[in-house]
């Protein structure tokens, strides 16, 4: 097991930013489990609000894209 | 480093999860030109051949009592309106063909791009960024064009005391000025991850042993992916509805 | 995709054919991609306003045309209906209330006509009454003579035959007397 220790970083650098990626999950079902307790108290307001609901899992996920992309930036591209 | 992926790590699996996206001629094997027709060409214009299979023959008999392509046609006709019209306004619905592009666009690249062995043109920053750029100067020009300096009024948080708003003001121009970036991003990154995941798998199912396991994976995750080129689509498109009601209506 | 032995040529692909780094950040193909991209929208863009967008707007409006007026037309036959069955009442209560009038007519004239009738049988009535009696009358005092007759004629006959011996005149006295008592 010889290789060079950049590498090495490259890679333990590339798993720690894809915990990122777990972490942006956590926050999409935040928005999902919210919006699904909201919406079962008041399921007529719900229909309305699922636009909302997209757009923020939409700005969660971007964040954990972003870690991802991180990820995929050490592994590949440095 | 492409070289160590491409050692296989002594492992004997060969995963090359970005090949998948390199660009290359159809016909020969020159360089890659600006103007060299690339499978990115190609892909493009199986989306637009799509499109006007669904949107233009799809409705060619006009009927009153829709048929099954005419009335999918309609449907993303009717749900794009809507959400236009709900989230921008009814002053929205003049710049209903140019969201409709971006939609359809979106929409058929990611689904067509599924197709196995497809090359998908939204997974490349490039294009991506091309949209968001796009949408980012025509919101920001509409927003001056509409409103003169009053546009600005963005930026400016008149609901928060006044000691806060300058601070505000830098938080919001910063926010605005990430738009383009985590909105091509997000379209992109999504494609990529997708797309990189599947072909990890496949590479799995070269191994005996987890042949199994890899190939109910895929299944899964390509199931997962197809929702995901709907939603991302959707999320584009309504993103750019967000954006478009900043610039026609800029009071918080 | 890796197969392909003629690599091409370009400082983000290897020997191989693989991807050097993320091949969407290679340089070299993002004028290829931008320049396409911006050919395809102009293309979506003219598909879709020129033709396809009209088209569906077009089928929507006249969809949503012929359904209100549908409606409309429904609503006026409904209109229609309801007219008629209106119309139906009326009728319908007017011949009862003629039928009612001409049943109660009928029933007096009938009720007058029985009247007379009765009263001109209770009248014959009573004469065939009166005349039955006078004749059950006669008939009484016929009946009376000739028992005083037969009477007469036999109790001679009878006293005889007991052995006795009875005088015209005694016997009349005596069948007088039993026959007043």
């Amino acid at each position: 097991m010889e290789g060079n220790i950049a590498e090495m970083g490259q890679f333990i650098g590339a798993g720690l930013a894809a915990i990122g990626s777990g972490a942006s999950a956590i926050g999409v079902g935040h928005v999902a489990g919210n919006f699904l307790s909201g919406a079962l108290r008041n399921p007529s307001a719900a229909p309305g609000q699922t636009a909302t609901l997209f757009i923020g899992i939409a700005f969660a996920e971007a964040l954990g894209i972003f870690s991802f992309l991180v990820a995929l930036l050490l592994m590949f591209a440095v | 480093m492409a070289s160590e992926t491409h050692s296989g790590q002594g492992s004997g699996l060969e995963i090359h999860p970005m090949d998948q996206f390199i660009v290359r001629p159809v016909f020969g094997d020159g360089p890659v030109g600006m103007f060299t027709v690339t499978n990115v060409t190609l892909w493009m214009a199986v989306s637009v051949l799509a499109i006007v299979l669904l949107l233009i023959v799809g409705t060619s008999r006009r009927a009153i009592v829709p048929s099954r392509s005419q009335s999918l046609a309609e449907l993303a006709y009717g749900f794009v309106y809507k959400m236009i019209e709900d989230v921008t306004g009814k002053d929205g619905l003049k710049y209903f063909p140019y969201i409709m592009t971006l939609f359809m666009f979106v929409l058929f690249s990611n689904v067509v791009g599924l197709v196995p062995t497809a090359f998908t043109t939204t997974s490349h920053i490039a294009v991506t960024g091309v949209l968001a750029v796009a949408v980012f100067l025509a919101v920001t020009i509409l927003g001056f064009v509409k409103n003169g300096v009053g546009f600005l009024g963005l930026f400016w948080v008149s609901s928060a005391p006044l000691v806060l708003r300058p601070v505000l003001a830098l938080i919001e121009l910063i926010s605005y000025f990430v738009r383009p970036v985590s909105h091509s991003i997000r379209l992109a990154g999504n494609m990529m991850a997708g797309h990189a995941v599947l072909k990890v798998f496949a590479g799995f199912a070269a191994s005996a042993l987890i042949a199994p396991f890899a190939i109910g994976a895929i299944t899964a995750m390509y199931a997962l992916e197809l929702l995901v080129a709907c939603i991302q689509a959707y999320v584009f498109t309504i993103l750019t509805c967000v954006y478009l009601k900043d610039a026609l209506h800029p009071s918080h | 995709m890796a197969s392909e032995t003629q690599a091409p040529v370009s400082s983000c692909v290897d020997a191989g054919g693989g991807a050097i780094g993320m091949p969407q950040l290679c340089p070299d193909w993002m004028g290829n991609q931008i320049f396409w991209l911006v050919v395809t929208l102009v293309v979506i863009f003219l598909i879709l306003s020129k033709v396809a967008l009209p088209r569906i707007a077009a089928v929507l409006a006249e969809r949503q045309g012929r359904i209100t007026n549908d409606i409309a037309v429904a609503e006026d036959l409904r209109q229609k209906a309801r007219d008629a069955e209106a119309a139906y009442e009326k009728a319908l209560a007017e011949a009862k209330a003629e039928a009612g009038r001409i049943v109660a007519e009928a029933k007096d004239e009938m009720q007058a006509e029985m009247d007379v009738e009765i009263a001109k049988a209770d009248a014959e009535i009573a004469a065939q009454a009166a005349e039955s009696e006078k004749k059950i009358a006669e008939i009484r005092e016929g009946a009376l003579d000739a028992v005083k007759d037969v009477a007469m004629d036999t109790v001679p006959d009878i006293v005889a035959a007991m052995g006795g011996k009875a005088d015209a005149k005694s016997v009349k006295t005596a069948v007088n007397e039993r026959m007043k008592g």
